[in-house]
């Protein structure tokens, strides 16, 4: 059987690593580079690194540090972040990603997803989802959080797996930097509505909130905040995870 | 020195940093007069079958494969998509004639409740036989990423070639090994002690030969 994933998901802003509360950029944590070596050692399953720089200007200095940190990653990186071509993502790829998130380029072309799957496999893409509510009703939101799809997380997302992606990343702005844990309504219909894999990131709280993450359907869960300032973060997490009766690695 | 094909559908740096923390020295090959003074080779892979194999056949680097590990007998590990490649055809996204190495089809795994496809995570692989590449190795906990997996036809040729399985809703071929030619499934280069372990020992077998 195949283990439930334990994934560091990372933002970074100008090479910096940030924390983020409702997708607004509040501290810097650091140096990437010591984060992902900290995190191999630590026994996390992998690391989403996301280029969150508002300026697209920012890819070369982002394929830098992506080359720097996989030379001693020894975990499956995946990398996204201004993805809007097939270029783009093979940029990514040779610089030491793994897999490509692509989220708004997505959104605005579902062929790119196809186009990505067609040249580097399904198993290569993830598709980024980013929900917010709205009056009680989940939207889709584009732009790092600024501009509604005008589409509900369960159609986007079975139009994305439809499309040739290969996981679902999915995303609360609402929850994110909250503490409050994922938000498992949100999650139980998005994993519903499509039989790729699900990824559910944004709230993370305490260990708990990782063990109701995957209760409500998740196949891998992600967090970030959370793991930068305790030693040994995500080993303790897994150890939660274990006594909780998940299948870890 | 081991020769890393460089097709560009690869995640080729990936292999290259790992063989390069092992201690070994590696070199991209992205043409056949590259492979002289090489002693094992590695086919990488994230990619999908059918761009790949028509950029090795366009290179000339899939004959340079063929003449390496069937005439020449030479060390050849074939990693994910590379370990897919080795096969006669695929069905990934139409039909497609893979290398001919291994006497395998490549097919689609199928969706199962708790069984998600992509395979996408870590699972285990456990050893089939002992072989060079497990080395001392008794099972192993690796990185999967993939849709697709190698199925033989013949139960001669599963016993002769399948060194490791897996299982993600069926079982299904995770390594295999046949005298010099090698296979994993997983991806070994991102599967931390396990697959740099298991990478080490063909770089072992590869110096040896």
């Amino acid at each position: 059987m195949v283990r439930k994933r334990l994934i560091v998901s990372l933002l970074l802003r100008n090479g910096l690593v940030v924390q983020s509360v409702n997708f607004q950029h509040t501290n810097i944590v650091g140096d990437p580079k010591v984060a992902i070596e900290f995190f191999n050692a630590w026994n996390a399953d992998e690391i989403i690194l996301l280029n969150v720089t508002r300026d697209d200007n920012s890819t070369s200095a982002f394929h830098a540090i992506l080359e720097h940190v996989a030379r001693h990653c020894f975990l499956p990186l995946t990398a996204g972040g201004w993805v809007r071509s097939l270029d783009d993502a093979n940029r990514l790829l040779r610089h030491g990603a793994d897999k490509i998130v692509v989220n708004t380029g997505a959104a605005q072309r579902p062929q790119l997803v196809t186009e990505l799957a067609q040249r580097f496999g399904s198993q290569c893409i993830v598709a980024s989802i980013d929900v917010r509510q709205i009056d009680g009703a989940y939207e889709v939101f584009i732009d790092r959080g600024r501009t509604p799809l005008g589409s509900t997380p369960e159609a986007h997302a079975s139009r994305l797996a439809a499309a040739g992606a290969g996981e679902i990343m999915l995303t609360s702005i609402d929850r994110d930097g909250s503490l409050q844990g994922y938000d498992l309504d949100l999650l139980r219909a998005v994993s519903a509505a499509v039989d790729i894999p699900v990824i559910s990131f944004g709230g993370v709280g305490h260990w708990q909130h990782l063990v109701d993450g995957l209760k409500a359907g998740a196949d891998a869960v992600a967090a970030g905040n959370i793991f930068h300032f305790t030693e040994q973060s995500t080993r303790a997490a897994k150890h939660f995870l274990r006594d909780a009766g998940m299948l870890v690695r | 020195m081991i020769g890393i094909i460089d097709y560009s559908a690869g995640n080729i740096r990936s292999v290259k940093n790992a063989l390069s923390w092992i201690g070994s020295e590696s070199r991209l090959i992205g043409e056949p007069r590259h492979l002289r003074d090489v002693s094992g080779v590695i086919l990488p892979g994230v990619g999908a079958f059918g761009p790949a194999i028509a950029e090795l056949e366009r290179t000339g680097l899939a004959d340079a494969i063929r003449e390496w590990a069937i005439e020449r007998q030479r060390p050849l590990f074939g990693v994910c998509l590379g370990m897919q490649l080795l096969a006669r055809r695929s069905d990934e996204d139409g039909e497609h004639l893979g290398l001919g190495i291994v006497p395998a089809d490549i097919i689609a795994l199928q969706p199962r409740q708790s069984a998600r496809i992509p395979h996408v995570g870590w699972n285990i692989v456990e050893k089939a036989r002992p072989s060079r590449i497990w080395g001392e190795l008794d099972h192993a906990t690796c990185y999967f990423a993939h849709s697709f997996h190698l199925a033989f036809a013949e139960a001669s040729d599963i016993a002769v070639y399948v060194a490791g399985k897996t299982n993600h809703g069926e079982q299904f071929v995770s390594m295999l090994e046949h005298d010099n030619v090698m296979g994993a499934q997983f991806h070994p280069e991102k599967s931390q002690s396990d697959g740099l372990a298991i990478l080490r020992n063909f770089v072992d077998a590869a110096q040896s030969w």
